[in-house]
């Protein structure tokens, strides 16, 4: 009996260590991203072109505290006394937000995205329930934040964080209100400082913006954002970069701003995206008119299109017959030659895989519950943009003009691929099997393949020195759609070309906006 | 001898689950005479067409039934007689009867066991074996773990450790075992994935799991005929989203039970013919998998004594 136990321990002491070897949490690429010091603080940011403002000044904001006034020496001794003892946690805070507003809050948006990007299960008589807006927190959650949704979701939430921080920064100039660190040598600095002004707190300013637009795009989730917010603010107290008073003028400027997205959301025609009974009816039969065979859900039960009125959302790069002009013209039809061809080349790149093909399918899905293709490419910018040490205001500029080419390459993208209705190749042969699961929509064009085109051409105008890369990983993204058997070869070649074409629409309006 | 090992059946826990409680040698208390080798192939069909979504008992019709069939070979060599070196390479084939998704096939774990018989004593009129256990696993090639429940296996090292109590009296016997497998982080093919939050990294945590194993039967030098209970759980792990798909880091738990014979041919005692079934009556995560098994084993003799050695020979 003592042998065996002897063996017994040796055993669990062995294995005891090997699960200390192996059992960490794995660390996130940007989870101790370093503190932002931008290396141009772009102090004439006030000037720039905002994107829906009519000026940087048509929300008010009053003017900063007396530094002589009680108030204001109240609120430096609360910095003073929150920096008494700083606990780790506390310390933990202060490092996790001054790696960046823009970049915090965008990883929180992609979370949001993720979390609610799950289609509905189906009824009991086999068809599907929608999410309610007004009923976000009963099955089906809302939203679906599907490809569409969570790209309008991205470019509302950082055009309207861009023109929120044009703003701070006006008013930053106008009044020049240096931080309490400068006058007064007790408060500590745990950020680094910042030539700056801090009237507005930028990061109030981006709290204000952000979470005035995620009551709208997440109604269900205020609890998990307001967290979030009073983390975001209580971390610039502790840091000792910004006073009460700050936070509270930058969070109220910044949701003015808000309201400005807010008003143009509502009214942008994404609410009835989703169509109806007759509408998909029509999409067929218009289609059979034509001589074609009309796309079908390959769901089982069959699951109605996503978002086909998509396509008449309101964009921000160009007006609503722009967006036709954009629309490419007819795939090969589904009788011709060329169409039998495409479909042969599919079902030989899916016969016998190769790793590699697996591989890059897996890396550009971006399928049920992941931040979708737009949130990938927030994911590539962000990252680079960390190495860039880019202010806050420019950070959420070049944000906001990749997502704004990302949700009109969306429209773009729907528009098409409801004009046309065409089948998936798993349609045309039903041989065909995927390496990832078939989307629930027309093939013609690729979405991936749009938003990639699109993202990657107005990152290679921002960081210049990696064009080529970007533009790679959109031939990788387009690419995999082809070889996982999800697409066509036109629908990805012809989608690389619209949404670079779109993706120009931005790369124009960043020479002009005040910012190069 | 039966080697269905431990972390193959982990390896389709996901896909398949309910391999764990497979007749195997690795958790039987079974041992090899020195020097004798045996080896043999292994054929497994198991698959389900309700799963659980967490506790959610549901189909999936863009699934239908998933299919995995499993093509290993086994062998078990005695170092001494209480001292038996195991290992087991199978081949995996996926695919699902229904929707668009592609199977997957290949090649998956090496599986490696140190399985050493610490004791064994005389009790009441029967007979009380203790063992200890350790076991490797390793991934032989590059196959996509992030591909529930058709990926072919989890990718994940292990290590296991497990202490195993048998007690034979006359032909009958009953066997309990616990096992702790410690299993090392994967990475997937993404870059980022979302579990209850988000995560921006390729690498998977996966959190280590337990088994409990009670077979008992009839056990003589020609027969074994069992009956077997296995419970196997993740020590962590979140549960399936509504509607979305798997991921191998869910929490994945199973309760099984099956049978399990082996014969050894009379006419040619090196030659033993296994077959057996398993059925997953509750789990989370995981599908109710229905499996079937069989398998030949042969006896290569190297120790100079003796001709052949007849495999169970610890029975009696």
């Amino acid at each position: 009996m003592k042998k065996f136990l002897i063996t017994a321990v040796t055993c669990v002491s062995v294995s005891a260590l090997v699960l200390v070897a192996c059992n960490k949490d794995p660390q996130g690429r940007t989870d101790f991203a370093k503190q932002l010091d931008p290396a141009d603080v772009d102090a004439n940011a006030g000037s720039w072109k905002p994107v829906l403002l009519s000026a940087p000044d048509e929300f008010a904001l009053a003017a900063p505290l007396a530094t002589t006034s009680p108030d204001y020496i109240l609120q430096v001794s609360e910095v003073k006394s929150l920096q008494a003892d700083i606990t780790p946690a506390e310390r933990a805070i202060v490092d996790y937000w001054s790696a960046g507003a823009i970049l915090r809050w965008n990883e929180i948006l992609r979370d949001l995205v993720s979390r609610h990007n799950l289609p509905p299960y189906q009824n009991e008589d086999g068809s599907y329930p929608f999410p309610s807006a007004n009923n976000p927190l009963a099955y089906p959650l809302f939203p679906f934040a599907n490809p569409p949704y969570a790209a309008r979701a991205y470019a509302y939430v950082t055009a309207a964080q861009y023109d929120a921080l044009v703003s701070a920064w006006h008013y930053k100039g106008v009044y020049n209100r240096m931080p309490a660190y400068k006058t007064d040598s007790l408060v500590k600095v745990l950020v680094p400082k910042s030539t700056l002004p801090s009237y507005p707190s930028e990061d109030a300013v981006v709290i204000g913006a952000t979470v005035e637009m995620l009551k709208l795009l997440f109604p269900g989730d205020q609890e998990y954002i307001m967290a979030k917010a009073a983390e975001h603010k209580l971390s610039r107290l502790i840091a000792g970069a910004n006073i009460r008073s700050e936070l509270d003028a930058g969070e109220a400027l910044g949701k003015a701003v808000a309201s400005k997205f807010l008003a143009r959301a509502r009214g942008d025609r994404a609410g009835a995206a989703a169509g109806n009974q007759a509408a998909w009816t029509k999409l067929e039969t218009d289609c059979m008119a034509r001589g074609e065979t009309p796309w079908y859900s390959l769901e089982f039960p069959k699951r109605p299109p996503m978002l086909p009125v998509y396509g008449k959302v309101k964009a921000f790069l160009f007006d609503s017959l722009t967006a036709i002009s954009l629309r490419p013209g007819p795939p090969p039809s589904v009788h011709s030659e060329e169409m039998k061809k495409e479909t042969e080349e599919v079902a030989a790149f899916v016969k016998n895989p190769s790793r590699e093909d697996i591989r890059i399918t897996h890396y550009w899905a971006d399928g049920v519950g992941t931040y979708t293709p737009p949130g990938h490419w927030n994911a590539i910018a962000a990252e680079d943009f960390i190495g860039k040490n880019f202010s806050e205001v420019r950070w959420a500029r070049n944000l906001a003009l990749i997502n704004m080419a990302l949700m009109d390459a969306g429209i773009v993208c729907w528009d098409t691929k409801y004009f046309y209705f065409n089948p998936r190749p798993a349609q045309m042969d039903p041989s065909i099997k995927t390496l990832t699961g078939v989307p629930n929509f027309p093939a013609y064009i690729s979405g991936h393949s749009t938003f990639s085109g699109a993202a990657a051409t107005v990152l290679a105008h921002i960081v210049p020195e990696r064009a080529s890369a970007y533009q790679a990983m959109a031939q990788e993204a387009s690419r995999s759609r082809m070889v996982s058997g999800i697409h066509f070869r036109s629908d990805c070649e012809v989608g690389i070309t619209v949404g670079n074409n779109i993706g120009n629409y931005a790369v124009q309006r960043a020479m002009i906006d005040g910012a190069e | 001898m039966r080697t269905l090992n431990k972390k193959m059946m982990m390896a389709l826990l996901a896909c398949s689950i309910g391999f764990h409680a497979l007749a195997q040698t690795d958790i039987d208390a079974i041992m090899m005479e020195k020097n004798a080798f045996c080896v043999g192939p292994m054929y497994t069909h198991s698959s389900w067409k309700d799963y659980w979504e967490g506790t959610l008992k549901r189909e999936n019709l863009n699934l239908g039934r998933v299919t995995t069939e499993m093509y290993g070979i086994m062998g078990n060599y005695g170092v001494t007689r209480k001292l038996n070196a195991l290992f087991s390479v199978p081949y995996v084939r996926t695919k699902s009867s229904a929707g668009t998704l592609h199977g997957m096939d290949g090649i998956q774990d090496l599986s490696l066991f140190l399985k050493y018989r610490a004791l064994q004593h005389k009790m009441g009129d029967g007979k009380l074996s203790v063992f200890a256990i350790g076991g490797l696993s390793v991934p032989l090639t590059d196959y996509p773990a992030d591909y529930l429940p058709l990926s072919i296996g989890m990718r994940s090292k292990t290590a296991s450790a497990r202490v195993m109590v048998d007690y034979q009296q006359g032909n009958l016997f009953a066997t309990a075992s616990g096992t702790y497998t410690f299993r090392d982080d994967i990475e997937i093919d993404r870059t980022s994935y979302y579990t209850t939050e988000m995560h921006y990294t390729n690498r998977v945590k996966m959190y280590d799991m337990t088994n409990i194993n009670v077979r008992a039967g009839f056990r003589n030098h020609r027969l074994i005929a069992e009956a077997i209970f296995n419970q196997s759980n993740s020590l962590g792990g979140f549960d399936i989203t509504r509607n979305n798909m798997p991921f191998p880091s869910n929490e994945m738990n199973a309760t099984s039970v099956g049978v399990n014979i082996k014969y050894v041919i009379p006419a040619l005692p090196q030659l033993s013919v296994v077959v057996g079934g398993m059925q997953v009556v509750q789990g989370r995560n995981v599908g109710m998998a229905t499996s079937v098994y069989g398998s030949f084993f042969y006896v290569l003799d190297f120790s100079r004594k003796t001709k052949s050695v007849e495999p169970s020979n610890n029975s009696n």
